[in-house]
């Protein structure tokens, strides 16, 4: 190969980088390993890990532990769906363009909008998505969210604002649901979106089509975020006036992972199409009349409208998104439905449960699904880490860092994995933990009022 | 439209474009060259009535399936009219690009501007160079 | 011309699943409900319930596993056969990454469990950004981007903080002309104006336009090195120093990190940030469009300003084992990019193949990447394919290199395009075609280090076999491909009218 390339070594094709920037040493990492090697070392680390086969896990705040049928895993990790990149040669990607077309199906039947990308990298991101989509779209550098919005959303959001230049407000919760006054009081006319969640991260179903009166008044874009999982059942926010619906995709056919990969899915009206951030496959016919499908809408992207792209994703989350289209072609129609059914009925069979504990009182009372919040007349995170370590139970998602106003909050997390023997037992420890709590610490466990010693 | 043409009665714009004069106002388009260069247009985004726009800048963008090409103003004016029919039609421009396919219709607000631009004749030696 | 009779694959016409369902079958068997079935209604009001359930397709476990069974074989994939794209970096994916992502200590772990009992993962995480910072020789990493332009977000974000630190508001982002689509975009994302850079006859910088660019209001420069022409800027400490003199920062675009591994490191050629692809040069799978990973690695002047949360190691207390942990403290952070720590299951996959090649077989991975580029590029040198697809910068490739299809346009009337397609029928995977725009009818190749001398040699004579069929008769070339699922597609007519879902 050498003789073929006309040099004596392979250090001869590295002359072009200068002399001073070779490294000219080994990297300071270990040696290669076998694959036994690394496969106990990876097993070592895992080992070190309370997943939810070892903790019973009612954890949730956007992810959740959902059963993912096998079949899933069978699909994705078919060498044909896990291998290629992006379908830029639509002939031979009909697999992969297929399969984003139908998971845009089913994404808009999901949320009632007629419009799905092929997926974005995950929920808070995807928030912060919408707003770069309502600044092309309104003209206006302002975004009005309330504060049932994921706090990771939130951040994220607030974060990208400083690249935007857009200015967030944030907008209370009253009861554990969006301050409807608070937020028609602060939606103008210089406001490119209203952002919502429904359920909220309290896990309160919002009144969407209510509180997005106050954007459609001052021509601000209605965003909704939705927890998938839901949507069986609920009133989706496209019948609800929402412009873009969108949201963390991780229960549809995803592990917790610790996070990622996961997908976010992002649905809009008609009229915004060309503002779409993303992929999208479209349905055409090839010279023979063959019905087929390929990269539509592709001079909204990167690779040809550069600065002035929709957005700069380029890579998103391909194979997740095929997950979930398996999983809820697996659920079904019906099956989704039932689900959902299922999820709303064993969380208030596990609301009124842990109700009736001492020592606990639910944060709110507004409708939910399937989370929801208490609080404790004990320190939160002792509560955990007892009941974690004598029960082997994650509790639930402590809310005080990101709503100091609930320091007392838990945010407790019902999938279809969580049978009523859990729940049960999950009662009775909480129960357990908080009286033990208030035992050592005396009769009030809330923190002393301020300037007294 | 198949075979190239650059009529007569037009002026031209070196960034390939049209204007039709008729007193104060013109209409604008795109040559028979920037519409064969950019292949099956698919998509028209126009100015708003009422914009003004200013001489060999961008008023408005033309996408084909693999391309956006900024469309530049030959004159200066106010946008009277938009060719709403492209919305459906997109591909007029391509087979009728000096009829059917016009793009705008603005008052002029300089007519001295006409001057500078190059008659057919010029125009064809400038693609052909 | 090409026999025109249809393939098994061809004559089988597209069905969705909507197209195959039959209402009452069903695949999910659910547990059972196990407390009170009360009435939906009583438990949410019934207008905040859907009347009807969204029309999922009704098919049984047997229909919807032969369905995508027979989809996946409508896709020509890596694992089958050789794949050039150019600045994709198709590495072979290594089977054992999906088994070590696969325990239910990574799978099954909540993103928010304690942290004192995700020590495994979070120890895993701070393992990888101390591994990427040595790759990249840059102290400081941050795991959260969850691919290329997400880092290069991040990147931006970054610049912009250290300059508002610093009371400075600067306006402009410099980019090459041969810089990929992400970088312009980003740019805009971030609030900044994109000014261009020239490239010089030898592929590199144009330096002298570059200086006359550069100003104090110039906040960030851009680059990729290599470049996407696959060539190693040898102005690249001058350049550097341009951008340090007026106090802006120098991005590295990480997509063609496959060329340097334990060559070259971006932290000594003066960049600040740095983003890795972990879905390139470090194996994971591309899934079809993802997902991938896109960490940062930066600077110390730049650390300050990095994603929350970070993942830390902190001393043990008493002498005792250290403690993995996640540190929100982090006043001037740019904040959050997205939720919890980032693509985990990515970061296990990048970092069992960072243990299965060690120190020196990143080194020679890179070194087998330009080897294979160059031998390519020597091979293609040759023949019909030295003639009508020259490469565009005469000099030693790096990971990758760049031919232009002009010749074969002028001479035989064939398009990059039409030799792409083409290819398609001889069981390759075209390169990137029509990038870099700098370079005239454009084909991207990057055969990476996990290809065999045979394997190049087959493509190779592919080419040869391809531009010797159109000396005799282009339009072979022209109506190309024949032998795929579909041929090619009226990408106008879906662009036109778009159907983006099926109408049910």
């Amino acid at each position: 190969m050498l003789a073929a390339i006309g040099v004596d070594s392979v250090a001869d094709l590295f002359e072009q980088v200068p002399e001073p920037l070779r490294l000219g040493r080994s990297l300071e990492l270990p040696a290669g390993m076998s694959e036994a090697g690394v496969y106990e070392r990876l097993a070592a680390l895992a080992a070190r890990n309370a997943d939810a086969e070892e903790e019973v896990c009612f954890v949730g705040a956007g992810m959740y532990d959902h059963y993912v049928p096998a079949i899933v895993d069978a699909i994705t990790q078919r060498s044909e769906f896990l291998t290629p990149y992006t379908p830029y040669q639509p002939e031979i990607s009909q697999g992969g363009l297929q399969a984003m077309f139908e998971f845009q199906t089913a994404m808009s039947e999901l949320t009632g909008l007629p419009v799905s990308n092929a997926g974005l990298y995950e929920g808070p991101s995807s928030v912060a998505s919408a707003g770069y989509l309502a600044i092309g779209a309104t003209g206006s550098r302002r975004f009005v969210v309330s504060r049932g919005v994921h706090p990771h959303s939130r951040e994220t959001l607030a974060t990208y604002a400083v690249g935007f230049g857009a200015e967030v407000v944030e907008v209370g919760l009253e009861g554990g649901v969006t301050d409807a006054a608070a937020l028609a009081e602060a939606v103008d006319g210089e406001t490119a979106a209203v952002i919502l969640q429904s359920p909220n991260f309290l896990g309160a179903v919002e009144d969407v089509e209510a509180l997005g009166a106050a954007a459609k008044e001052h021509g601000a874009l209605l965003v909704v975020a939705a927890d998938p999982m839901t949507l069986g059942i609920l009133r989706p926010p496209g019948e609800q006036g929402a412009d873009v619906a969108l949201g963390e995709g991780q229960p549809l056919g995803n592990r917790l992972d610790f996070g990622g990969p996961s997908f976010g899915f992002f649905c809009a009206t008609e009229e915004l199409i060309r503002r779409m951030p993303g992929r999208i496959a479209g349905e055409t016919d090839d010279v023979d009349g063959r019905r087929g499908f390929v990269l539509a809408l592709q001079t909204r992207e990167q690779h040809i409208r550069r600065e002035k792209a929709t957005h700069n994703i380029c890579t998103a989350q391909a194979l997740n998104a095929l997950g979930a289209m398996i999983h809820l072609a697996w659920l079904g129609r019906e099956g989704f439905r039932e689900l959902g059914e299922l999820l709303a009925r064993r969380t208030a069979y596990a609301r009124e449960r842990l109700a009736a504990v001492d020592g606990v009182e639910l944060l709110h009372e507004a409708p939910v699904v399937r989370e929801f919040a208490i609080r404790l007349e004990a320190p939160v995170e002792r509560v955990l880490a007892t009941v974690a370590a004598e029960r082997g139970i994650a509790a639930g998602y402590p809310l005080g860092r990101e709503y100091p106003e609930h320091e007392d909050g838990l945010l407790v997390a019902i999938t279809e994995r969580r049978t009523r023997a859990q729940i049960d037992a999950l009662a009775e420890a909480i129960g357990a933990a908080v009286a033990e709590s208030g035992a050592i610490v005396g009769n009030s466990a809330t923190k002393a009022p301020e300037g007294v010693g | 439209m198949a075979d190239a043409s650059y009529p007569d009665d037009l002026r031209y714009h070196p960034e390939h474009d049209w204007a039709r004069i008729d007193g104060e106002e013109a209409t604008f388009g795109i040559t028979w060259y920037a519409q064969d260069s950019l292949g099956e247009v698919v998509f028209y985004d126009p100015p708003e009535v009422g914009a003004t726009i200013a001489k060999d800048a961008a008023y408005a963008e033309v996408e084909s399936v693999k391309a956006v090409s900024d469309v530049i103003a030959p004159l200066s004016g106010e946008v009277v009219a938009v060719n709403e029919g492209l919305a459906d039609a997109p591909e007029r421009v391509n087979d009728d690009p000096y009829g059917e396919g016009w793009l705008v219709r603005v008052r002029l607000t300089d007519q001295a501007e006409v001057e500078g631009l190059l008659g057919a004749a010029d125009y064809r030696d400038l693609l052909d160079s | 011309m090409m026999s025109l009779a249809e393939t098994p694959m061809q004559r089988e016409r597209a069905q969705t699943i909507y197209e195959k369902s039959k209402p009452g079958r069903r695949a999910a068997v659910l547990p059972e409900a196990e407390v009170p079935e009360t009435p939906l209604d009583e438990l949410i009001p019934a207008a905040l319930l859907r009347s009807e359930p969204p029309r999922l397709p009704e098919v049984a476990e047997p229909e919807i596993v032969r369905h995508y069974n027979r989809l996946s074989r409508r896709n020509f994939d890596l694992d089958t056969g050789f794949y050039p794209l150019g600045s994709c970096t198709m590495k072979h994916n290594p089977r054992l990454n999906e088994r070590v992502a696969a325990l239910p200590g990574h799978a099954r772990l909540h993103p928010a469990q304690d942290p004192s009992r995700a020590q495994g993962a979070l120890e895993l995480m701070w393992l990888l950004q101390r591994s990427l910072a040595e790759i990249c020789g840059l102290p400081h990493v941050s795991l959260q981007p969850s691919a290329g332009s997400h880092g290069e977000l991040a990147g931006l974000l970054l610049t912009r903080a250290f300059h508002a630190d610093r009371g400075e508001e600067r306006t402009k982002v410099l980019a090459p002309d041969t810089s990929h689509g992400t970088n312009p975009a980003t740019v805009t994302m971030a609030g900044y104006e994109v000014v261009k850079v020239a490239t010089n006859e030898r592929g590199g910088v144009e330096i002298d336009d570059l200086r006359e660019k550069v100003s104090e209001d110039v906040a960030c420069l851009m680059l990729t090195n290599p470049n996407t022409l696959g060539l190693f800027d040898e102005n690249i400490a001058e350049i550097a120093a341009l951008i340090h003199e007026v106090g802006g920062t120098l991005y590295y675009d990480g997509a063609n990190l496959n060329a340097v591994m334990g060559h070259s490191r971006p932290g000594d050629m003066g960049f600040d940030i740095v983003h890795v692809n972990l879905h390139k040069s470090f194996s994971q799978p591309h899934g079809g469009g993802g997902p991938g990973a896109g960490p940062i690695a930066v600077s110390e002047r730049i650390e300050p300003f990095l994603p929350r949360p970070q993942v830390v190691r902190r001393e043990g207390e008493n002498g005792g084992a250290p403690f993995f942990d996640l540190d929100h403290d982090r006043p001037q952070s740019i904040g959050r990019l997205r939720g919890f720590q980032g693509n985990f299951g990515v970061f296990v996959r990048s970092y069992a193949y960072i243990l299965s090649l060690g120190a020196d077989g990143l080194a020679e991975a890179s070194e087998t990447a330009v080897l294979n580029a160059n031998y390519l590029k020597a091979r293609l040198a040759q023949g019909r394919a030295g003639e009508r697809l020259p490469v565009a910068f005469d000099r030693h490739c790096m990971h990758e290199f760049v031919l232009s299809g002009k010749p074969m346009k002028r001479d035989l009337g064939l398009a990059t395009l039409d030799l792409a397609k083409r290819l398609l029928d001889y069981g390759f995977h075209p390169p990137t075609v029509y990038f870099p725009l700098l370079v005239d009818e454009a084909l991207m190749v990057e055969p990476t280090e996990t290809e065999t001398k045979e394997s190049l040699d087959a493509f190779a004579e592919a080419i040869e076999q391809i531009l010797a069929e159109a000396e005799k008769d282009p339009e072979i070339a022209k109506q190309a491909p024949y032998t795929t699922p579909v041929r090619r597609l009226d990408e106008v007519k879906a662009t036109r009218k778009p159907v983006v879902r099926q109408p049910l």
